[in-house]
Formats: structure tokens, C-alpha cells, sequence
């Protein structure tokens, strides 16, 4: 069965969240992977989105193209408005925030603002951070979600939108922000962690197919070896099947 | 340009106070014309915008502002959209300050934004979406800032130039967002009485915040209810009528974009008006504004250039999603 870069991400993203918690997805692949999760292992997950929407069931075929339109909330069960929505998780009650980005560097922040040196008259303006700041500085674990390119993956990134591990060590600690750290970086190539001493982005498996060096080859920075490297499971005909029948259109699946 | 330096009338909140005592609040009749409301607004004010990026956008407002030729302003909103392309390609902005600018994942990056930040003609703000919901809120509570978790360590910070204080409990450092304290509202809501007292379905947004936090605000309303309506359901009323100065009868006052429950947005229009981008540049926006905003002299004629049949079906889109 051919599976495309971004049911793979989903497919993937979404085996990562268990059952009983809560998830901040943004749309796109993190609201497939968090719909396929709910529908396939986690009925007890509830879906935060950053519009000010909780529990939405989203209806298949009407995916929403943005965080705060209506096809967001369809059936949702409460709709509290961006600001308290976000204090949802500075509280504490988000578990899980997905996020992608432009530039991805070794300790796994993001940026998603600007490319080049000088902030007030960039190279490229990208669209900025919208809640990625927030949700990298205040869900419990932060999962990356993107495709594997080493012009994405910088040794540092120009402009720091969402925090990971900042400089490694405890530097996200020092810098006032108590909690939570980018846990999971899921990419078309494999899953990566992060070293619990330097913070160091580490391979911790790779897909059916990928190889060590292969990695390393789309990576702009050395990465680092879990102790032990598994190979994880392709996507089964179960989670496609449940997958592309929320986008019969292909228009987030490819 | 680039200052990284808070503006004082940001986070003032003594200043922002007395110019609400100086201010009559008035439980009177709102009503009025679009250019009434917006005859408000003068050139260099800070413009906070209701609703979020196409949801409940005062579409209405923003083309009035357009063809009042406003200039130097500063336009605030969490996640701008194609308002903000339109005031940057007609030169009413110098500064947006927003957390996301474009219109969303199947139209890419917004190349208005890019042509007009990258130049460095206009100045792109940026704060948390988070950070700036508090801004809104800790003016709405009449504080010059509140503290958070949020944003620190982040490059964002430098920016804005947001700074931290220091717990007296328990001795951490937390982020200070500061208070903003917008010169003006524009908001478009589902309903209000002509005295201003507004209700809105669905998403809050910022609404009630802005409202709260601006000096002057400019109410525009799908529907006008009756004085008994609100009396017989006050738990609904989000914005009270005291705060409000204009209000203004616009049905599908946020179109293109969307009114939760009543209209969806109009996917194809935004797909043609990027693809006009993508072709012409900045140029296709001041062809489009000559059509949208400058040719139409009323609002109902500008409803025209869409059509009843787009309308009626948009709102069938919407029934069927919040059904």
C-alpha cells in the first residue's frame, strides 16, 4: 500500500498519544493524527484547539484550514475563547502540544518567524508563531511533527519562535520556564528524543527502509544514538483506512 | 521601524483610565452609519481588531477605514488575514502587531505580508498568541500587566521588549506582559440592541477583552434586537452597552470571512484573490480594493459583487456545521 510523507507523519504522531489525556492540536497533520488517536486507541483523548475550542468531533470531509473557523469546533463541547483556552494549559491540563516549523535546530526549537539576521527587515518573513510559543512553553511534552530536510534541520535556528531545550542542559529551566520540554521530534524519516543531560536531539528509531546514515545525510547537525535504535511499525491498513476516510479529498493526506 | 522599545500608551494604565473618566458612558442609542462609527478613527491611532483571522473579521469597518483613507495607523490582532493585506498593499499601516499573518494552510504564506515587512515598510509586532490575549486582557482589568509563564526564553521577547518581574511569594521570575490599551475597537458581533449591549455565538475570540481595553469602540451588528430581547436573556450580553460608541446594522458584515452559525467563509474567493497575488503581486491587492472597497458605495452593493446565490449557499454551509 503506498503511503504518502503525510499519512506517514499522522499515522506516526498519532501512536504517540495515549489514551486519557489531552492533546493541543494545530490543523493539518496534527489534527489527523489526534482524530486518528481518538478513534483508533485513545477514546478518553480530548482534543484542545487554539481558536477556544475543547472536544471537537471533526466532521470528514469538512477539515478546517484553520485553528479558529467553525469546521474547528463542529460539536465541540465548550468554547472558551483563545486566552482562557491557552491558560487551560498554563494551568497545567494539556499533556501533549504538536507543533512543526520552518527551521528545527539540535535542541529542538522552532522557528516559524523570520529567516536572516536582522528581525526588522528578514530575509523571509514567515507567518510567526500564532500558539506555538505558547504551547512549547506550557504543555507537559512538546512533539515536533514534520518532514525530514536537512534546510530544515539547522545546527541553530535564526530566530527562536518556540523554545525547546534552548542551549541544552538546564539553559529551559534557567530561563524561567518551569515546565514541560520538546519530548518527541516525528519525522518522515523516524523518531528522535532528546539526550535527558545536554538535551541533544538523539534517533530512537527509524522507519521501515531508513537508514542510520541516511538520516544523518538530511540532518544539519550531528545527531546522537539512543541507547538502542528500534525500527517502527509502518502504518497498518487499519489506521490508513481510518485516516483517509477524514479527508476523502486528499487534501491534507496528499 | 524597529523598536524594541514598549510604547508607553501601551501599557499606561493610568492614562488609559482617565481617558475613560473623561468619557461619557452612555446607556443611549448607538446607531448609526458605518462612516458615522468610523469618523472616530483618526490618522496614527492604535486599532485593536475583533473576531480572528477570518472569523468574525468587521469587514465592514476595515473597508470604511480603507476608503476613509486612513494612514499611519497601528493595527493589533492575534491571527491577522487578508484585513491586514489590504490596510498594508492602501498604505493606512505602519505597524501590525500580531501573534500569525496569512490566511491559512492552503493559501501559503501571505506575499503581501512578506513584500511589505521584508522591504521594511511596514513593521510586524510580533507577541504570543497567548501573550497577546493577555495584553488585551490585562488592560480589560485595568492593570499595566499581568504575569505569565508563557513566552520566556523565546526570541519573542526581544521584540516586544516585554519584561519580567519577580514573584514576592515565591521569588521565580515571570513574564510581565504588559497592558494594551488600544485607541480604538472594531468588532463585529451576531447581535446587540441599539443601546449596544452585544451578544456573539459561538467563538468568543478577544471580543469582550478589546472592548474593555480600547477607549472608543465600533460595534457592528448582524442583527438588531430589541431592548425587551436583552432584558428577557441579559446572561447573553458579552459587551455592555455603556462601552460602546457606535453600533452599526451590517448582516453579513464579516464577509468573506466567516459569522459562526450564520455564514462560512468563502474558500474560493480567498483562492482567487491569491491566485491574483501569486500572478500580479501587490498590485492585484489595489485592484482588488478599487473593486471591493472603492466602487461599491454602499455595503449592500459590495454584498452584490458576491452574489445572493454565494450568500444563501455560505449559509447553508454554516447551518449544516453548527446544526
Amino acid at each position: 500500500m503506498n503511503v504518502t510523507a503525510s499519512e506517514l507523519l499522522a499515522v506516526m504522531a498519532s501512536r504517540v498519544l495515549r489514551d486519557d489525556t489531552t492533546v493541543f492540536a494545530g490543523v493539518g497533520v496534527p489534527l489527523l493524527a489526534a482524530a486518528l488517536a481518538q478513534q483508533r486507541h485513545a477514546p478518553r483523548l480530548t482534543m484542545v484547539i487554539e481558536g477556544g475550542i475543547i472536544g471537537p468531533r471533526i466532521k470528514p470531509g469538512r477539515l478546517p484550514v484553520s485553528t479558529n473557523e467553525m469546521r474547528a469546533g463542529h460539536r465541540a463541547q465548550m468554547l472558551p475563547g483563545i486566552t482562557d483556552t491557552f491558560l487551560f494549559a498554563q494551568r497545567g491540563f494539556l499533556d501533549y502540544g504538536f507543533m512543526g516549523g520552518a527551521q528545527i535546530d539540535q535542541y529542538g526549537n522552532v522557528n516559524t518567524s523570520v529567516l536572516g539576521t536582522d528581525y526588522w527587515k528578514p530575509k523571509v518573513r514567515l507567518p510567526g508563531t500564532g500558539g506555538a510559543n505558547d504551547i512549547a512553553s506550557l504543555c507537559r511534552e512538546v512533539i515536533i511533527v514534520t518532514s525530514h530536510e536537512r534546510r530544515r534541520f539547522v545546527p541553530k535556528v535564526d530566530f527562536i519562535t518556540s523554545p525547546g531545550w534552548l542551549t541544552g542542559g538546564d539553559s529551559r529551566r534557567r530561563s524561567g520556564l518551569f515546565f514541560g520540554g520538546v519530548s518527541r521530534v516525528v519525522t518522515t524519516l523516524g523518531m528522535f528524543g532528546f539526550d535527558p543531560e545536554t538535551r541533544r536531539m538523539r534517533v530512537e528509531a527509524l522507519h521501515a527502509g531508513v537508514t542510520r546514515e541516511q538520516v544523518q545525510e538530511h540532518t544539519g547537525f550531528p545527531l546522537l544514538d539512543a541507547a538502542e535504535i528500534t525500527e517502527t511499525a509502518p502504518p497498518t491498513p487499519e489506521e490508513l483506512e481510518m485516516l483517509r476516510a477524514f479527508d476523502p479529498e486528499r487534501r491534507f493526506i496528499g | 521601524m524597529g523598536d524594541p522599545e514598549l510604547r508607553p500608551a501601551d501599557w499606561d494604565f493610568i492614562a488609559a483610565r482617565r481617558r475613560l473618566e473623561s468619557k461619557a458612558k452612555s446607556a443611549g442609542d448607538k446607531l448609526t452609519s458605518v462612516e458615522d462609527a468610523v469618523g472616530r478613527i483618526i490618522d496614527g491611532d492604535r486599532i485593536a481588531v475583533g473576531g480572528c483571522l477570518f472569523s468574525r473579521t468587521p469587514m465592514a469597518l476595515v473597508r470604511e477605514i480603507l476608503r476613509a483613507r486612513r494612514t499611519r495607523l497601528t493595527l493589533v490582532r492575534n491571527l491577522m488575514c487578508t484585513e491586514g493585506e489590504f490596510m498594508m498593499a492602501a498604505g493606512a499601516v505602519e505597524r501590525v502587531m500580531t501573534a500569525w499573518m496569512s490566511i491559512g494552510l492552503p493559501w501559503g504564506v501571505s506575499k503581501i505580508m512578506r513584500h511589505y515587512v521584508e522591504s521594511g515598510t511596514v513593521a510586524l509586532e510580533e507577541w504570543s498568541h497567548l501573550a497577546l490575549g493577555l495584553r488585551f486582557r490585562a488592560a480589560a482589568m485595568g492593570v499595566p500587566f499581568v504575569p505569565s509563564l508563557t513566552m520566556l526564553g523565546s526570541d519573542l521577547v526581544g521584540v516586544g521588549g516585554m519584561k519580567t518581574v519577580v514573584d514576592p511569594y515565591t521569588g521565580e521570575a515571570l513574564a510581565a506582559v504588559p497592558a494594551l490599551f488600544p485607541d480604538v475597537a472594531i468588532l463585529h458581533v451576531h447581535r446587540a440592541d441599539r443601546f449596544g449591549n452585544a451578544q456573539i455565538d459561538g467563538y468568543p475570540h478577544m471580543d469582550a477583552d478589546i472592548a474593555r481595553a480600547a477607549t472608543t469602540v465600533l460595534i457592528t451588528a448582524e442583527e438588531i434586537i430589541t431592548e425587551d430581547e436583552t432584558r428577557r436573556h441579559p446572561d447573553r450580553t458579552v459587551i455592555p452597552g455603556f462601552l460602546v460608541d457606535a453600533l452599526v446594522h451590517v448582516p453579513f458584515g464579516s464577509y468573506p470571512h466567516e459569522c459562526y452559525g450564520l455564514y462560512e467563509a468563502d474558500y474560493d474567493h480567498f483562492a482567487a484573490y491569491t491566485a491574483a497575488i501569486d500572478a500580479r503581486g501587490p498590485q492585484a491587492v489595489l485592484e482588488y480594493l478599487a473593486r471591493y472597497v472603492d466602487a461599491p458605495a454602499t455595503y449592500d452593493d459590495y454584498l452584490e459583487l458576491f452574489g445572493g446565490e454565494r450568500l444563501a449557499q455560505q449559509r447553508a454551509l454554516a447551518r449544516e456545521l453548527t446544526a
